[in-house]
């Protein structure tokens, strides 16, 4: 995974509360079983004029070409809530997106970003939508800073930004515990040996 | 200080404190499907790595696959086959136990996981799949992950996971009868709104839930990540000792004692603190029905679409007006009343034996109402066949139902079947989002004797009032 440091980018408002995984990537939009060719169908329902077609609606922010190559995306509240398909955040990565700035994310949907290096960032995201373009998010600091330099600070957990900075695999670092891992199970084995089928 | 049942378990499986709030945490099962489940295989494969204890993992099909009699491989998804023979081969590959097609037991990975007491009170489960929080109802704490998530889990048995706060709410006193787990829970999402338990691991107390069959408590949590809950979970109890004792793949002899001796521990001691607690009344709630789209917006049965004036900023005025454009709705418009185009009884929120019991008792005699399309899935071949051999196939099927083969069907459009653009459909599931269940589909979930009864009547109904309808 690419490390993140800092990232700067004009930010697209879909400020919509609850925006759900299906709304983010449509089921009918999962056509592989694989991890790519994802990017077509982000916003499926509401980028294109018709199911399964690919006619840009042209209400859509996305459609709009002031906003084209933009990495980050501006959400509303629960972003993400729904079904924990990681297509989401792979059509969001594979789409361009590093970053997504909401007022509060589902669980599952913020943990598949940061395995996949998007910044999942808790803000409001209404001031973003009006500050100057464009904005420079500094994971290391946790700041984002508009075209003035104006700074907001955010929160993030120190594990998923330790992952996010260093472009880390969570299973490597794990693997590195496996002796711990084992003695840790044959102790359990023997407490609870109906876990162990 | 006493613990919760979150921190007994979270303690006892906790390998390593790897600070910040996060821990190393021991995963007991894997759960996968075919959509979310075969990509994690085939990718860990990719990786160079293996599954580290195939014992503890287990597979079903159940999103792609058609429910259609006499179905195959093929499937109405333009794209379906690949995702259930890319499983199939990476399943056997990692020689993990599959619940194929064909196999009597496969079903909804929430609904035959209790069925095969694959699930176990005070395990850690985790699958795939957002509604693993169902499982909470046996007393395991049971969530749901990424595929990268279960690709780790899969190939060291456990995750990095940041610490969940602890809420409990309590539903003192009894359900009046005719309100079930469902109304509770879309109660629950109406009252606290859809980010109301965020962070959370929801414990499910009280008289109310005490008094649930595991099918009810099974509906109840499985609504927990509507809540933007990290899981939900009810303390293990006789009910659930009793309906686990003799399933497949619970302990027996002596192992079974051991095991009971120990998950009689598993409840939250009386001095225990949550971060969160509520305290709800159970006569407070009454069948109710979804109005928009997300689960919060739902209202008791009997009542009208709510003005934005008086939802006291649960929703933003551009979400409010979106849902009502979107469902063809207006403010103040009484639901009851609405006239359907089709009813799903259905999922891993209400496709149970019981709950196609009830259904059955309003349809038995009856005959769904012209022009309505009507859809009957069991959640898996055990509860497909229980009810074939007590004679539910016949009640539904003369009602003017479909009787499906079991699956996760159209709770959601995957690109096969689909409910039509603007048709209003009633439905037993979990989520009423934008094109859920078809493009433009506008989705009402309620109980399955709430649809049942919709589906005679034509129109959106509550059960009690099909005598006049009739």
């Amino acid at each position: 995974m690419t490390p993140f440091t800092t990232l700067t980018s004009i930010a697209v408002p879909l400020i919509r509360d609850n925006i759900d995984t299906d709304a983010i990537i449509p089921s009918r939009e999962m056509k592989t079983v694989g991890k790519t060719g994802l990017a077509d169908g982000l916003f499926a329902g509401w980028r294109y004029t018709e199911v399964g077609g690919r006619a840009p609606e042209p209400g859509f922010v996305l459609n709009d070409p002031a906003y084209a190559g933009a990495a980050i995306l501006l959400g509303g509240a629960n972003f993400g809530c729904g079904s924990s398909r990681e297509h989401a955040a792979w059509a969001l990565a594979e789409y361009g997106f590093r970053a997504v700035i909401a007022p509060s994310f589902n669980p599952i949907f913020r943990g598949n970003c940061v395995r996949n290096g998007i910044v999942p960032v808790e803000l409001d995201a209404g001031a973003f939508a009006d500050a100057p373009q464009p904005l420079t998010i500094d994971l290391s600091a946790q700041t984002i800073a508009d075209a003035d330099g104006k700074l907001a600070a955010f929160a993030i957990d120190a594990e998923a930004k330790a992952m996010l900075v260093g472009g880390l695999d969570a299973i490597d670092l794990t693997m590195r515990r496996a002796p711990r891992i084992a003695a840790f199970r044959e102790a359990d084995a023997v407490r609870r040996p109906w876990a162990y089928p | 200080m006493g613990k919760t049942i979150f921190e007994k378990i979270w303690d006892g499986h906790l390998v390593e404190d790897l600070g910040a709030g996060t821990g190393l945490v021991l995963i007991d099962r894997v759960l996968l499907h075919e959509r979310t489940g075969g990509v994690a295989l085939e990718s860990l494969v990719a990786a160079g790595r293996t599954v580290a204890s195939p014992g503890q993992v287990f597979a079903t099909m159940d999103h792609v696959v058609d429910t259609l009699p006499g179905r195959t491989d093929r499937t109405i998804m333009p794209t379906g086959t690949a995702f259930i023979t890319a499983t199939r081969a990476a399943a056997r590959a990692a020689g993990i136990t599959l619940f194929d097609l064909g196999d009597p037991r496969q079903g909804i990975v929430h609904v035959i996981s209790p069925e095969q007491a694959i699930v176990l009170p005070g395990l850690t489960l985790v699958c795939p799949d957002s509604h693993t929080c169902s499982q909470g109802a046996l007393g395991a704490l049971a969530w749901g992950i990424g595929s990268s998530e279960a690709e780790h889990a899969l190939a060291t048995t456990t995750l990095r996971v940041k610490r969940p706060k602890t809420m409990r709410i309590t539903i003192d006193g009894t359900l009046a009868p005719g309100v079930t787990p469902k109304d509770l829970a879309l109660h629950l999402l109406a009252r606290f709104g859809s980010s109301g338990a965020k962070g959370h691991v929801v414990e499910y107390a009280g008289a109310a839930v005490r008094a649930l069959d595991v099918e009810g408590r099974l509906t109840l949590c499985n609504m927990a990540t509507e809540f933007a809950a990290f899981s939900a979970i009810v303390a293990p109890d006789d009910t659930v000792f009793a309906y686990l004792e003799g399933r497949p793949y619970a302990p027996k002899g002596a192992m079974w004692a051991q095991a009971v001796a120990e998950w009689r521990m598993l409840a939250s001691d009386a001095d225990a603190a949550f971060d969160t607690e509520h305290r709800v009344d159970a006569a407070d709630v009454v069948p109710m029905v979804t109005w928009g789209t997300s689960p919060q917006q739902a209202v008791p049965l009997g009542r009208v679409v709510p003005a934005f004036a008086d939802l006291f900023g649960r929703d933003t005025a551009e979400a409010h007006a979106r849902a009502l454009d979107y469902m063809g709705l207006v403010e103040g418009e009484t639901l009851v009343g609405a006239p359907i185009d089709a009813a799903f009884i259905g999922s891993c929120t209400n496709a149970r034996l019981s709950d196609l019991r009830r259904a059955a008792a309003i349809l038995k005699g009856r005959h769904v109402a012209a022009g309505v399309r009507a859809i009957c899935v069991p959640g898996s071949g055990a509860v497909k066949a229980a009810a074939e051999a007590e004679g539910l196939d016949r009640i539904f099927l003369d009602a003017g139902f479909e009787w499906r083969e079991p699956g996760c069907s159209m709770c959601f459009f995957a690109g096969g079947e689909s409910f039509g653009a603007q048709e209003r459909v009633i439905t037993s599931t979990n989520r009423n989002f934008e094109s859920r269940q078809g493009p433009g589909t506008r989705s009402h979930l309620a109980s399955p004797e709430t649809v049942a009864a919709s589906a005679i009547a034509g129109r959106i109904a509550a059960p009690a009032s099909l005598e006049q309808v009739a």
